[in-house]
């Protein structure tokens, strides 16, 4: 109840709808068998009262005489039809139990995977304008209410509503006028829901809003804990939070108030109902008031007494009923944001042009070949003439006259032009915000450009397929991203065939193996939660390590911003450039010390290079590139 | 555990009690209900006068209300004791929080104190409404139901006695092979959703390796398996449905044969067809309640992993205390650190200060230089007592710091962290931070000492300006600023800049300086920087090397005694390394 957002927009119902096409179209057999035993069970378990009324005429019948032998008789064949219908309805019960403990899981697996892999094929606009949590909440809290709805809601759903006609028809068998009776208690029951469960949805909407406002406070309060401690702040945020608190109390206790006022309510309105009619009836049978009903059999004490149970058993699945409709609300909202992540479009990728091991023969010509020969060389189908052209990668990489926007209408880079020669190291610097982060978003395709050209050895990249020219870049980046697992085979994501002997020779090049073999169980050692057993140093070397093993002929390092201690810090810059070696790199620079020997530094601001140039230039020039360079000038 | 928990019902136990009470209430009319509808329905069948009918019929209609308002009732005390069990909870948890030292913050992390404060809390006010409704009506519920049956049906009640132990043995048998189990794929079920939040965060590098397909098939495989080990668990729990069912059904052909055989051979004398109707009521009252407990022992032992984080909060010991009988002055501004060694954890192995011994009198500028980790923070946070010495002692105006009350203390010690915060609210509401009493004047003129006051006044509302939080929308060093601005308010004597200054420019650096030597001179300053400019006119400077004092003295004399601080001033001066940020 707690993770209730009941948003019931337009969506909703046809959410529910899709779920429920989704679990029958995984389980085209068993999923009906299902619904079928449901339907029997709840079949058999509302007719007892055809039974009971049949036995209570036995009972009339021979009890003035009490001969049990002679009513025995009679109520056997009775007794063992019963029987024999409970077996099956046991048989039944077992069956949809277990068949739908088996369906849901699945379901909901199928669910998650369905799920997950949409979103790896998702661009990373969708990861940078969706907070994370929001994107977890999909995971845990919606794909919850996608197992409510399969395993509690529809089966009860179904249940509850085939009791209820069935008894209905029993009802209207026996004697209509007494349905009639049923039917104003249920109209009360009715407006009972409509208020009571009215006012609930509301202030369980509120208590969500609550619970938000109060995590949010704690949050803010809890990250600046220490400021607090400094400042002796701590009766004033104490106080803030009785505000927040006390405000939370309250919608979480009318919430519940009426949530669970609503049962006795139903359950009383069941209880004096089954007074009214059991009035009702007495009237009837005294003044032998003519019967109406289908079966046209008089009114009798043996049709009164099963009716009266009739009429528990009928409020009290009217009563179940009209409790799943919250959770139907909730079940909708809850798809409808699966289904929002399922269908997100995916990144388009309409690249044609491919990475391929290459061989060079004496010739210098380009073959492919499906070994690896350390040479790659892309692979240029043309569909004009059919012909295929080898181009031999080289890492060079040029961006001219480059606009982009995140939003449309604010655009964050203008006219940006980057010639970078093979082999050559090219550094951005600038303020936060600047613009530094975007250029390098946009080699590797993470975005595209709304105008300008970018060119990887001459080819357009909006040619090259995707995964392979991410496969040519290699990435260091500023929040080192480490996996749930050991340390080789974190190093091993950056060439998923890498043989061991290449992750510790890479590791060897990032300077990482001397303290990898220093850990408890060195190459196997366990990392869990990224990497928070390392330190800050030890995990960006990590991250060198990573981009060694893939070996692609350029690299894009974004420094991290964090300070590590000094040692550290000078291991991973030599790890930094030893990596940088021979390659085309883009080093996105928090300290000037580090891009000081790069063949270019073009100074970023508010998306335009105001300078470039080398080092030793700008320093003569005297501009913006000096003031920074000498702390005269905020870069913030 | 529960008894940590248990006091936070307080003020709202007479609401639990009083829950506790309206459903003894509403169980007790419950049970009554089949006998008296039972009558009512003998009545009807032996064709008594209606106003019979009538009086029989009123009577039950009374009880219905009576349960329907003990019920409701019940429902409101219920959720009123629920609720404020959990604000309370809250409360305490915050409260707690707030009591921590620098050393307890240190151990967890605010992502788990918040999931605790709101997740947990709420698992724990599901339970304990789940348990204040049913563990007393269950219970009640059988004993009176089995009591009622045996009272009107004697004989035909021999069903329970096959029907209960079955169901008991039932269930526990089902609870004590599932549960094991759920808890075992719950851990799973955590984990994969943490390596999700994994993929999540570093899709930056599942997409610039491009291995999507990668984690979608190590994705596949997490998943699938919880899917195995959950469909385990859930089809052992899904035997629950047909064994009630079983009970009933088993209960219903009882009562109907037995029951006949009684009415007939009897001829209505012992038992009548009422009671038939009513013992198959009781029977579905009896088997529920057995459910009912069954489902409380399910629910409290999902919740109990949350009653656990949370008495880790509420158990954890402040590690820091006042003394019995504090000092409440600070005289001055004088510090002493007499042979001070310091670890974080005392099962570190590595100390982060070591036989520090240090005498600044009152008034005087101290600067601190040094690379990352080699104990200026430390050595700092130890002059407030944020954190305690491990050996030796810190002396603050002469008297030791321990025998301080700390909010004294804190009083006169400012000191801007490196790590600092701003909090959403408006530039004056944060700089009340520092002085709750301070009038406009005063927070324009701490602002002016800390170059703030200019840039403050060119947003369009001024000092009424709203910070969104983290500051987020202010820069580096303009953040910085405010919050030596904050930190000014409180008048402190001594005042603590732990690189505070480090997004400022040198310009700017100076005049606050500048501002300090001719405004607050009384006040002892110290000063941590990256730049040597920054500390180079201070009347005394150290350099820390390692979790120890290097070097010391006075620029001059610096200058002439220690190497490193040569070489740093030297990279710097020539226009060596300057941080960016």
């Amino acid at each position: 109840m707690k993770n209730k957002k009941p948003m019931p927009g337009p969506g909703s119902f046809a959410a529910v709808k899709r779920t429920v096409g989704l679990f029958f179209q995984f389980y085209p057999v068993l999923a009906p068998l299902a619904v079928l035993c449901v339907l029997f069970s709840s079949v058999v378990s509302s007719i007892p009262s055809l039974f009971v009324q049949n036995v209570i005429q036995i009972i009339e019948k021979w009890y003035v005489s009490r001969d049990w032998a002679a009513a025995r008789v009679e109520l056997m064949p009775v007794i063992a039809l019963l029987i024999g219908l409970y077996v099956l309805s046991i048989i039944a019960i077992t069956v949809q139990t277990q068949l739908m403990a088996y369906m849901t899981q699945g379901f909901l697996d199928k669910m998650r995977q369905k799920m997950f892999n949409g979103m790896q094929d998702l661009p990373i606009k969708y990861f940078d304008s969706h907070k994370h949590g929001d994107i977890m909440s999909h995971y845990t809290n919606d794909i919850d209410t996608l197992r409510m709805l399969v395993s509690q809601t529809i089966p009860s759903l179904i249940q509850c509503g085939a009791i209820i006609l069935v008894v209905l028809s029993i009802m209207l068998y026996f004697s209509v006028w007494m349905t009639l009776v049923l039917f104003v208690g249920v109209f009360f029951m009715f407006l009972v829901v409509r208020k009571f469960g009215g006012g609930s949805a509301k202030y369980f909407m509120r208590q969500q809003k609550s619970v938000a406002a109060t995590e949010g406070f704690a949050q803010e309060m809890m990250n600046g804990q220490k400021v607090v401690k400094v400042f002796c702040h701590e009766e004033a945020s104490i106080e803030a939070f009785d505000k927040v608190n006390d405000a939370l109390f309250e919608d979480s206790r009318r919430a519940h108030a009426y949530a669970n006022i609503l049962g006795p309510i139903n359950n009383n309105i069941g209880n004096i109902l089954y007074v009214a009619m059991a009035l009702v009836g007495g009237v009837i049978l005294l003044t032998g008031f003519p019967n109406l009903s289908i079966s046209g059999k008089a009114f009798g004490i043996d049709i009164l007494i099963p009716f009266l149970g009739m009429a528990k058993q009928f409020t009290g699945n009217v009563n179940t009923l009209s409790q799943q409709v919250n959770s139907i609300v909730m079940a909708g909202a809850g798809a409808s944001r699966v289904f929002a992540l399922i269908d997100q479009q995916p990144e388009a990728d309409n690249g044609y042009v491919t990475l391929v091991n290459a061989k060079l023969d004496e010739d210098g010509n380009v073959t492919e070949t499906d070994e690896r020969t350390g040479r790659w060389a892309w692979r240029h189908p043309h569909q004009a003439d059919g012909t295929v052209t080898y181009t031999p990668l080289r890492g060079d990489v040029r961006m001219v006259d480059v606009d982009f926007a995140y939003e449309e209408g604010k655009e964050v880079l203008h006219g940006v032009t980057v010639y970078a020669e093979p082999g050559q190291k090219v550094a951005f610097v600038g303020a936060t915000g600047a613009g530094k982060t975007t250029i390098t978003n946009l080699i590797n395709r993470f975005y595209d450009i709304d105008d300008g050209k970018i060119r990887y050895d001459g080819i357009n990249v909006n040619k090259i397929r995707k995964s392979d020219l991410r496969r040519s870049l290699g990435l260091v980046l500023q929040d080192t991203n480490l996996f749930t697992g050991t340390v080789m085979e974190n190093i091993r994501y950056g060439r998923l065939e890498a043989s061991d002997e290449d992750c510790r020779a890479a590791a060897k090049l990032a300077g990482a193996d001397d303290f990898i073999t220093r850990l408890p169980e060195g190459y196997n050692t366990m990392l869990a939660n990224n990497g928070a057993n390392l330190s800050q140093g030890q995990r960006q070397l990590l991250a060198i390590a990573r981009a060694a093993v893939a070996d692609p002929p350029v690299m894009i390092l974004d420094e991290a911003t964090s300070s590590i201690d000094t040692r550290t810090e000078a291991i991973v810059q030599r790890g930094m450039d030893k990596l940088m070696e021979g390659r085309t790199v883009f080093v996105i620079a928090h300290r000037l010390s580090t891009v000081m020997n790069s063949d270019v530094i073009m100074v970023l601001d508010h998306g335009r290079i105001i300078e470039r140039g080398s080092h030793e230039k700008m320093i003569a020039e005297k501009g913006t590139y000096y003031q920074l360079y000498t702390g005269a000038f905020e870069l913030e | 555990m529960i008894k940590t928990l248990a006091k936070s019902v307080r003020g709202f136990k007479t609401a639990t009690l009083l829950t506790l009470l309206f459903i003894m209430g509403e169980v007790f009319i419950e049970v009554l209900i089949p006998t008296t509808t039972a009558d009512l329905i003998n009545i009807v069948k032996a064709g008594a006068a209606l106003d019979q009918v009538l009086k029989a019929g009123l009577v039950l209609i009374g009880m219905a209300m009576v349960s329907l308002c003990c019920g409701t009732l019940a429902g409101y005390t219920c959720a009123n004791a629920s609720a404020g069990f959990a604000r309370n909870l809250r409360r305490d948890i915050f409260v707690r929080v707030q009591s921590f030292s620098f050393e307890n913050i240190d151990k967890f992390s605010t992502a788990s104190l918040v999931t605790r404060l709101t997740t947990d809390v709420g698992n724990v006010q599901m339970a304990f409404m789940m348990v204040i409704r049913t563990a007393i009506r269950a219970p009640l519920m059988f004993t009176f139901a089995i009591i009622m049956a045996y009272r009107m049906a004697g004989r035909l009640a021999m069903t329970f006695v096959i029907v209960v132990p079955v169901l008991v043995i039932g269930l526990l048998l089902i609870a004590r092979h599932a549960m094991p189990a759920f808890r075992a794929v719950f851990r799973k079920y955590d984990r994969m959703n943490e390596s999700i939040e994994e993929n999540v965060r570093a899709m930056r590098v599942v997409k610039g390796f491009a291995r999507e397909d990668y984690e979608k098939e190590k994705f596949a495989t997490a998943s699938h398996n919880i899917c195995l080990d959950f469909t385990k668990a859930e089809r052992l729990v899904a035997l629950n449905n047909p064994l009630m069912q079983l009970c009933v059904y088993f209960n219903m052909v009882f009562v109907l044969l037995v029951g006949a055989q009684i009415v007939v051979s009897s001829g209505g004398t012992v038992i009548d067809v009422g009671q038939i109707q009513a013992m198959l009521t009781y029977g579905m009252q009896i088997l529920m309640s057995l459910m009912m407990i069954s489902m409380i022992y399910v629910m409290l032992t999902m919740s109990i992993e949350s009653m656990k984080r949370i008495c880790e909060v509420l158990n954890e010991e402040s590690s820091l205390s006042n003394p019995p009988e504090p000092v409440t002055e600070v005289k001055d501004g004088s510090i002493d650190f007499d042979h001070v060694s310091f670890k974080y954890a005392k099962t570190a192995a590595k100390y982060a200060l070591e036989d520090i011994d240090l005498h600044i009198p009152s008034g005087s500028t101290v600067g601190i230089l040094g690379g990352t980790g080699v104990g200026k923070s430390s050595l700092v946070q130890l002059i407030p007592r944020l954190y305690d010495v491990t050996e030796g002692s810190v002396k603050v105006g002469g008297v030791d710091v321990r025998d301080y009350d700390m909010d004294a203390l804190r009083g006169s010690v400012a000191v801007v962290l490196q790590k600092n915060e701003l909090f959403s609210g408006t530039i004056k509401e944060n700089l009340r931070w520092g002085n709750p009493q301070a009038t406009d004047e005063e927070l324009t003129e701490a602002c002016r000492l800390a170059q703030a006051d200019e840039f403050v006044r060119s947003f369009p509302d001024g000092y009424d300006s709203w910070i969104e939080q983290g500051g987020t929308n202010v820069s580096g060093g303009q953040k910085q600023r405010l919050c030596i601005a904050r930190a000014l308010l409180k008048k402190p004597k001594i005042l603590i800049l732990d690189d505070s200054t480090s997004a400022v420019d040198t310009k700017t650096d100076a005049l606050i300086r500048a501002g300090f030597r001719s405004y607050i001179p009384e006040t002892t300053k110290i000063i941590i920087a990256q730049r040597v400019a920054s500390v180079e006119d201070a009347d005394l400077i150290l350099v820390m090397d390692n979790g120890r004092i290097s070097a010391m003295g006075s620029h001059e004399e610096l200058m002439q005694s220690s190497e490193i601080y040569r070489e740093i001033y030297q990279q710097q001066t020539k226009g060596g390394a300057q941080d960016e940020e």
